[in-house]
């Protein structure tokens, strides 16, 4: 196949393929608003030179099937993360407080689907 | 009135068909895998378009072809698109610059064509012209990038304009086939989208620190089918290989 690499037309430039440097565009984490979604979900993430040229990979990247009606992009950096060495101190705590359910009520007939 | 009108619409067709197919050539071939799968779908919205438009082609000329048959059953003398759309992908950044010069004309042209007297391309005009906005905004994007960015990428699209803007200049030309769609209100006059084209090229340049070449000089022979580049007959070797091998083969 005529591929721009391995067969320039006289008179153009090839492209050489350089090393790749996977640090060149920051990485942006992105988040779609489905068709009849409340929020926005968490669907990937990829690279681009800003959060305009983000939105719009995203744009292609993301929704080309009909997935979304809002994007969000930010980069991946700026998300402050909680720490899984700690999982034990943060979550492990409420395990066994089952008294923070509310599974302990008798609903009455009368209040319906809560 | 029927043999311009199918002209016409062979013109709009070809220019989405060559164009859709030099920019499917990219496809796993692009420097970053978000550009890759961009330039696909730039690909898909061209050859959709293409759909639209030839397949109109083919029930105007009422001969029974449809827009595959148009679009692979020709040799290159029956193409109408413009010299510009057949030009070599070259770099990423002569792509780029095609597609800008490209998408620039196109939208102002589909723009006028929404308000056509003739409903069905007013039609394929409106829903077309979405899909260019989007194309037009992220070639914008990329040639200013590209253009302002580093002192090889700025060479690059310097040296992509210089080689291009030659074949600007043949969208705004008329012809016969251009006199009777305005005289039927089906089509713009070309040039009257010039003023706007040169100010938002003009724009654009500015903000990429490239320089718009002195000489307006337009090769032109593409949109007639009078003479088009060595370049095309290759494309069409590869993008009509298959119906060239097995006449009429279908899914």
């Amino acid at each position: 196949m005529s591929t721009p690499e391995a067969k320039p037309y006289p008179g153009t430039q090839a492209v050489e393929h350089d090393k790749a440097r996977a640090d060149e565009w920051p990485l942006f984490e992105v988040f779609i608003r489905g068709q009849h979604g409340l929020s926005h979900r968490h669907v990937g993430s990829l690279h681009a030179p800003d959060a305009e040229m983000a939105i719009k990979n995203a744009r292609d990247v993301y929704t080309r099937r009909n997935e979304g009606v809002s994007i969000w992009v930010v980069q991946a950096s700026d998300i402050a993360a909680s720490s899984p060495e700690e999982k034990g101190s943060l979550y492990e705590p409420s395990n066994d407080k089952v008294y923070r359910h509310p599974t302990f009520f008798d609903i009455p007939d009368e209040v319906g689907a809560m | 009135m029927s043999d311009t009108l199918f002209e016409f619409l062979c013109r709009m067709g070809d220019n989405t068909l060559v164009l859709g197919h030099r920019v499917s050539e990219w496809c796993s071939h692009a420097p970053v895998l978000e550009e890759d799968i961009a330039l696909a779908n730039t690909a898909l919205d061209l050859i959709g378009q293409t759909t639209l438009w030839l397949d109109l082609a083919g029930e105007v000329e009422g001969a029974g072809r449809d827009a595959d048959k148009l679009a692979f059953h020709r040799d290159v003398w029956d193409f109408r698109n413009l010299l510009l759309v057949e030009q070599p992908n070259g770099d990423f950044g002569q792509t780029m610059m095609r597609q800008f010069l490209f998408d620039a004309w196109h939208l102002s042209q589909l723009t006028s064509l929404m308000d056509s007297s003739n409903a069905q391309v007013a039609a394929i005009a409106e829903k077309s012209s979405k899909e260019v906005t989007y194309h037009l905004e992220r070639a914008t994007d990329t040639v200013i990038g590209l253009g302002d960015g580093t002192e090889e990428s700025h060479a690059r699209m310097q040296a992509a304009l210089n080689r291009l803007w030659p074949y600007v200049g043949e969208m705004f030309i008329s012809d016969d086939v251009d006199t009777a769609m305005i005289e039927t209100g089906i089509a713009p006059d070309p040039a009257s989208l010039r003023p706007a084209y040169d100010a938002l090229v003009a724009d654009v340049f500015r903000a990429a620190t490239l320089e718009k070449p002195q000489d307006d000089f337009a090769h032109k022979g593409g949109k007639s089918g009078k003479r088009h580049s060595e370049h095309l007959g290759h494309m069409l070797t590869q993008m009509q290989w298959l119906q060239r091998a097995y006449p009429d083969a279908t899914w």
